[in-house]
């Protein structure tokens, strides 16, 4: 980001960092297509990361529209580079079991819902368009993450003992997703409010951690990064898979 | 561990008006999830407004076996439709 900030390169960055997100994040929960515990869950895995896709093709599209440089959705997917991607920390994290899979959804999704709400609101209507399409599938990741949090929560000694790793070691992956910079402030009013996005977080993960029998983890440490390039070495993993026919074989379509 | 979980038979409906329609089964440990797979597999192309699932084992069906007594009777008597009336033109699509 050293280019000096105006509304449009504002506007390209918040773009990137929801479609890097989606992009990250599906990318990993399609790593389980096949793998799943168990059929009926490898398809509902499978739809969830073909929603993000989904998402991603409309978010970086009209990144790529904003910037104005003749770069299309999947250029921004397959030629940049990990320092170039601004998801989330959360999202790059490792499916590791099929529980942290589904922490990992619900600690993501439940941010996602009432972000994409609050972008309903946006000035620009091609942003609020997107939110608004996006936000009906989300509605259901939620619902579907939360149940299954509960279930394996509040599930035998060896699941519940799983989901409150998982839990303690996404934990400090959460705040990233509240914090704003100067992008946002750019954009400021019509970003969305970190504060009423928590409160609206707050409200789905507290009761649901509940009555999974989990306890928040007491911890206030707070890692950051992704927003602004710096990630952790999992992404360079994740790019190194995703990008490779791009990179061995430039411009290959079929 | 997935021969534990039970089998549901899924119905769904197209549209308003129609009937619930069988259109397969699949594991789910109880009835909300049973809803929630049903929807991933068989509903994401628009297919339904509305999902019905049964526990496959509260299904009685007949026994194949008695296939003859059941429905063989019912072999050669096509005037049993009633397709031989002629519909009055004032009664509209049957």
């Amino acid at each position: 980001m050293a280019q000096i900030l105006n509304r449009d390169t504002a506007l390209f960055h918040f773009l990137t960092r929801i479609g890097d997100s989606t992009l990250i994040l599906g990318h990993r929960v399609s790593e389980w297509c096949g793998h799943s515990p168990m059929l009926e869950e490898d398809i509902a895995l499978a739809n969830t990361a073909l929603d993000l896709i989904g998402h991603t093709r409309m978010w970086l599209g009209l990144a790529a529209e904003v910037e104005g440089k003749g770069r299309s959705a999947d250029d921004l997917a397959f030629l940049r580079d990990s320092m170039d991607f601004t998801n989330l920390l959360l999202v790059e994290q490792p499916n590791g079991d099929f529980g942290q899979t589904m922490m990992r959804q619900l600690l993501f999704d439940a941010w996602h819902l009432p972000y994409l709400n609050a972008l309903k609101s946006f000035p620009d209507p091609r942003v609020a368009g997107i939110a608004e399409k996006a936000t009906k599938e989300v509605a259901y990741h939620v619902d579907r993450a939360a149940d299954l949090v509960v279930r394996l929560g509040d599930g035998t000694h060896e699941s519940h003992t799983r989901m409150q790793a998982a839990l303690d070691e996404l934990w400090p992956c959460v705040g990233e997703m509240f914090s704003t910079d100067e992008v946002d402030a750019m954009l400021a009013p019509d970003a969305p409010k970190p504060d009423r996005i928590r409160d609206a977080w707050d409200a789905t993960i507290l009761p649901t951690l509940a009555r999974a029998t989990l306890a928040v983890p007491a911890t206030r440490f707070t890692r950051q990064g992704g927003k602004t390039g710096r990630h952790s070495e999992h992404l360079g993993h994740v790019l190194a898979q995703m990008q490779f026919l791009q990179r061995a074989y430039p411009g290959a379509t079929w | 561990m997935s021969t534990e979980i039970p089998l549901w038979e899924i119905f769904i409906r197209s549209a308003h008006g129609m009937s619930h329609r069988h259109v397969g089964s699949l594991h789910a440990p109880d009835a909300g999830m049973a809803i929630r797979n049903a929807r991933d597999v068989y509903c994401r192309r628009k297919e339904g407004v509305s999902i019905w699932v049964i526990p496959t084992a509260q299904v009685t069906a007949s026994d194949p076996g008695r296939k003859d007594a059941l429905f063989d009777a019912a072999d050669s008597k096509p005037y049993r439709h009633p397709t031989f009336f002629d519909i009055p033109e004032d009664a509209g699509p049957m």
